[in-house]
Order: structure tokens, then C-alpha cells, then sequence
């Protein structure tokens, strides 16, 4: 079994929820032990960056300084989220390129009793880990339902293959890690030129008209290829191309370009669970807003149209009368 | 590099404005290697919403035109995804060298001082809460982070805003309390201190 630290971000937690699930229900199948960095923090986002520069980077660094002082045997560490691994790429780059960024950010570190040494770890995304270090043989041959018939549109957004700073990606524009493993699971990988197009990420805050503006030609370009689904290997993706999909087919439809289909947004964790044959209760199925029900059933897979863990408990029936819907028992539930 | 000593007496310090964003950004920036292709303009998907193109951005920053370049809103409406990063030929830092404006444009106050300026101050005030939360708790806070920041810029908007907000609660894709990490203290201690420290 491989092991290595591992930086979930805050998205796993909230908002890539179905993400987090997903993964720890494929980790034994990948024969991967990802051991969670103890008491890690946010990375910064692409927040921190701008407003100022030493301490965007100590906030980086502490993670950097906890996992290497955590690292027993692994010198890995692997992030989910496409700007937490962006972010701690770039802090372990950027100190060793320019010297005096290191020294500053070591000597904030050192008010927290900590230190880093750019260079002694090696950060790396999920996805590369999965194809090059457990390999799409191994993930092949675990395969027990095939993903045949399903188009599935392979999106990466833009931090995981840019700027690359340790060369890890076939290429920046167009990548094909994802298609291999999509590939792997039995699943028909369309033709996706945007593959490495932004999503908008903040923008829908912010600017919400460029936000919908890309993500209305990520979902034209999806219509243009008929996926059924796309996948993901980002929270930030996963969440403006999924929550956002109405509003920006609104906006791309007030312009007169229409968008034909829907599309439910999965990550690619998700999709590699069904194949594994895990039951899709368990994935994270059911927390999307564009159901993924109709485009998973054309292929045999049965998944639940709500999220089936959010149910509100059976309230007590020993306690006080309340009021009930005309036509409804209140005994049901 | 220093293509021509500049001479430390002159009292403008536009004329050493280029240095200046250069020495304040993360790695080596190279942005003093641009040679004003236009591969970054031509590549970047928000380029339409911008005041000035990536480039037209750097000519002012060469030409020392200080306050114009950091009330540009241009580095506001950068997304972050690095194409102009991977083509430009020069290997400019792009991405990085719009941090370091965004942080001179709030420092300067210049970001805002002019009645266009909506995105520039909807984007530092997005990012201000965004920290603002991770220096109290140690993680991001999706729930406090949307909605302090639609009731500060968008308080027309913000109602709309409800049924995305209740969709991502009842499928559990929202923490109603904010996470605290346990070592908040040290990390504080961190950044009280990085706040301290410059690397120009």
C-alpha cells in the first residue's frame, strides 16, 4: 500500500462534499493509505495571493512545515483541490527560486515554532498520482463495471496542468491524463477542446456576466461534442459548472446561444467508484443540482436523485402535535 | 535585471516603478523581459472585461504611469488560470505580477477612487473577507464568506442569492458554523508577524 500526506482543503469539507466521499470509498481499490496532514489550514485560494505577499505564502508555508515534519517515510503530498495544489506547488517553489521569500516566510514560520525547507517534499494533484503512481493498469484491472456507452466530457480546469511547475502533466493546454483514466474505466471520452478552460472560479461573486460567459462556452462546447456528463477533478469546477449551470445557460440563452442539454457535473473519483462496483449511495450521488439520475441509468446505474445521508430524522412521535398537509398521514417518513 | 542604472537621486519614483512591482512579486516576475508580443492579451478568456490587455497593462508599468496602471481594473478580472503563463514566450510570471498589483492597488488605495471601479472593489472586498475568515479560523467559510460579501456589494442581489444557498444545505454541501483549526494561535503568531515582512 502507498502512502502519503494528504491536504483535503476546505471544499472537501463543504461544498466538494460528494468529492471526499467518493474518494475514501475508492482508496482501498487504489491501494492508496493517504494520511491526512495533522491540523492543516485554508491555503489562500487565490485570495490571500493579492492582498499581501509574505503572509499569502506563511499561510501556505505552515502546511508545507507541518507535513514535512509529519512526513515518516513519505515525502509526498497530494492535494484534491486543484488551488490548494497549485498553492503549495508554487509556496515550495517560489522560496528556493527567489531566496529572500523563503528566509522571510521561515522567519514568520519560526513565530509558530516551524521551518520549511523548499524542495523537501514533492507536491503532487490526485489525478497524478492515480495515473502515474498506481497506474492505469492496476486501475483497469479493477474495473467491474465497465462505463460503456457513457460519454463522458474529461475537464480539468486550468491549476492543475498550469503553470506546472515541477513538469509533472503531458502538456498545459491539453493534457491527456484524464481521458486515459476516464478511458481505463470503460467510459467514452469525447472530444473536449476546452478541457483546460477556466471555469470563471471567483468571477460568479464578483463578476457573476464573465463568470457565465465561460462557463456557458465550457457547457457549449460539452453540447457541441453531446457528453452526457462531465468530470471533474476540481471542488472550485465542480461547483460553478454544477450550481451555476442554470444561470449561465440563462445568460448564454439571452444572447440566442442556445444550449440543448444539461449536464451533471461528477468527479472523476465518482465516476471511478461506479466502476469499481461501490454502491453509488456512497459516492456522493444525489448531492448535485443537475441530477446525474437519467445520464447514469442510460448505462445501468441505478443513483439517488436527492442526497440520500441529508434526510431529516424521523422526528419523534412522542412529541408535541404538529401541523400536517392536507393529505398527508404524518405518520409517513 | 537592471538594463540601465537609474540614477538614485531622481525624485520621481515612477521611474522606477517597473523594479518596483517586479521586486515585489513571489518568485522572479521576468516581467522586465516583455517585449509586448500580445500572446497574453490574445489568450486570456476575461481579457473582453478589461480596462487595459495583460500587455497594454505592462507598457504602462514601463512607462512608470503608476496610477493609472494600478486603477486599471485589469489585474481584478484576471482569473488565475495561467494560459498567458504557458505562452508567453518571454516566461513572464503573469499571473504573479497581478497579485503584486492587487496588493499595491489596495495599499495605494488607488483600486477604488474612481466611480467605475465596481469590479475592483467587489474582488478586494471578496478577498478581504475571504482572509478575513481564514486569519479568525484557520479555514475558508463558505456561509460567512457569501454572505457578508452579497450584503456588502450586492445587498440588490443578495435575496436572490437564498435558493442557491438552501440547495447547497439540504445536500450537505454547506457548513453552517465556520471549522476552527486547532494550533489558530500559532498560526495568528504567523501571520501577526509575516504582516511584519517584506521581501523588497
Amino acid at each position: 500500500m502507498k502512502k502519503y500526506l494528504f491536504y483535503p482543503g476546505c471544499s472537501m469539507e463543504s461544498s466538494a462534499h460528494a468529492y471526499a466521499e467518493s474518494l475514501s470509498q475508492i482508496n482501498d481499490v487504489m491501494d492508496m493509505d493517504l494520511v491526512e496532514i495533522d491540523d492543516w489550514n485554508c491555503c489562500g485560494a487565490t485570495e490571500y495571493l493579492g492582498i499581501s505577499l509574505v503572509p499569502a505564502y506563511a499561510l501556505i508555508g505552515r502546511n508545507l512545515a507541518l507535513a514535512s515534519k509529519q512526513a515518516n517515510g513519505s515525502k509526498t503530498v497530494v492535494a484534491s483541490c486543484s488551488a490548494c495544489y497549485l498553492n503549495l506547488a508554487k509556496a515550495d517553489h517560489y522560496m528556493a527560486e527567489r531566496p529572500i521569500l523563503g528566509d522571510k516566510v521561515n522567519e514568520a514560520l519560526a513565530e509558530g515554532g516551524l521551518n520549511y525547507t523548499p524542495g523537501s517534499l514533492s507536491i503532487r494533484h490526485l489525478l497524478d498520482i492515480m495515473v502515474y503512481d498506481i497506474g492505469l493498469d492496476h486501475i483497469k484491472s479493477k474495473v467491474v463495471k465497465p462505463l460503456t456507452g457513457l460519454r463522458v466530457a474529461p475537464y480539468l480546469g486550468c491549476m492543475v496542468p498550469r503553470p506546472d511547475y515541477y513538469k509533472n502533466w503531458s502538456d498545459h493546454e491539453h493534457p491527456t491524463e484524464l481521458d486515459d483514466l476516464l478511458r481505463a474505466l470503460g467510459a467514452e471520452v469525447i472530444d473536449f477542446p476546452l478541457k483546460t478552460h477556466c471555469c470563471g472560479g471567483h468571477m460568479t461573486q464578483i463578476s457573476p456576466d464573465t463568470a457565465f460567459e465561460m462557463i456557458g462556452r465550457l457547457l457549449t462546447s460539452a453540447d457541441t461534442f453531446k457528453a452526457d456528463v462531465i468530470a471533474t477533478v476540481c471542488p472550485m469546477c465542480q461547483l460553478n459548472l454544477d450550481a451555476y449551470q442554470a444561470d449561465a445557460i440563462k445568460y448564454m440563452h439571452a444572447q440566442g446561444r442556445d444550449i440543448q442539454s444539461r449536464f451533471p457535473i461528477l468527479f472523476f473519483t465518482q465516476l471511478m467508484g461506479v466502476a469499481f462496483g461501490k454502491d453509488p449511495k456512497t459516492l456522493g450521488f444525489g448531492r448535485e443540482f443537475v441530477k446525474a439520475t437519467e445520464a447514469m441509468s442510460r448505462i445501468g446505474v441505478e443513483t439517488p436523485a436527492e442526497d440520500v445521508q441529508a434526510k431529516p430524522k424521523r422526528k419523534k412521535t412522542t412529541g408535541l402535535p404538529m401541523p400536517v398537509m392536507p393529505g398527508r398521514s404524518g405518520e409517513e417518513e | 535585471m537592471k538594463a540601465q542604472p537609474v540614477n538614485p537621486n531622481d525624485p520621481n519614483p515612477n521611474l522606477r516603478f517597473l523594479e518596483e512591482v517586479s521586486a515585489k512579486t513571489a518568485g522572479v516576475s521576468r516581467l522586465e523581459m516583455c517585449i509586448q508580443c500580445g500572446t497574453c492579451g490574445g489568450s486570456c478568456p476575461s481579457a473582453e472585461d478589461m480596462d487595459h490587455t495583460p500587455r497594454g497593462l505592462f507598457a504602462l508599468i514601463r512607462a512608470g504611469m503608476r496610477e493609472e496602471a494600478l486603477r486599471s481594473n485589469t489585474p481584478w478580472v484576471c482569473v488565475s488560470c495561467y494560459h498567458c503563463v504557458v505562452r508567453c514566450p518571454q516566461d513572464v510570471h503573469i499571473t504573479d505580477v497581478m497579485y503584486t498589483l492587487k496588493s499595491m492597488a489596495i495599499q495605494s488605495g488607488l483600486y477604488s477612487d474612481s466611480p467605475s471601479h465596481k469590479i475592483n472593489k467587489a474582488a478586494a472586498g471578496f478577498s478581504s473577507t475571504f482572509i478575513g475568515n481564514v486569519n479568525e479560523y484557520g479555514r475558508s467559510w463558505e456561509v460567512g464568506l457569501a454572505t457578508v460579501h452579497a450584503l456588502k456589494h450586492f445587498p440588490l442581489r443578495a435575496p436572490s442569492m437564498a435558493p442557491m444557498a438552501l440547495g447547497l444545505w439540504a445536500k450537505s454541501r454547506l457548513n453552517i458554523t465556520p471549522k476552527r483549526i486547532k494550533g489558530i494561535d500559532q498560526l495568528k503568531a504567523i501571520i501577526a508577524k509575516a504582516n511584519t515582512l517584506e521581501v523588497s
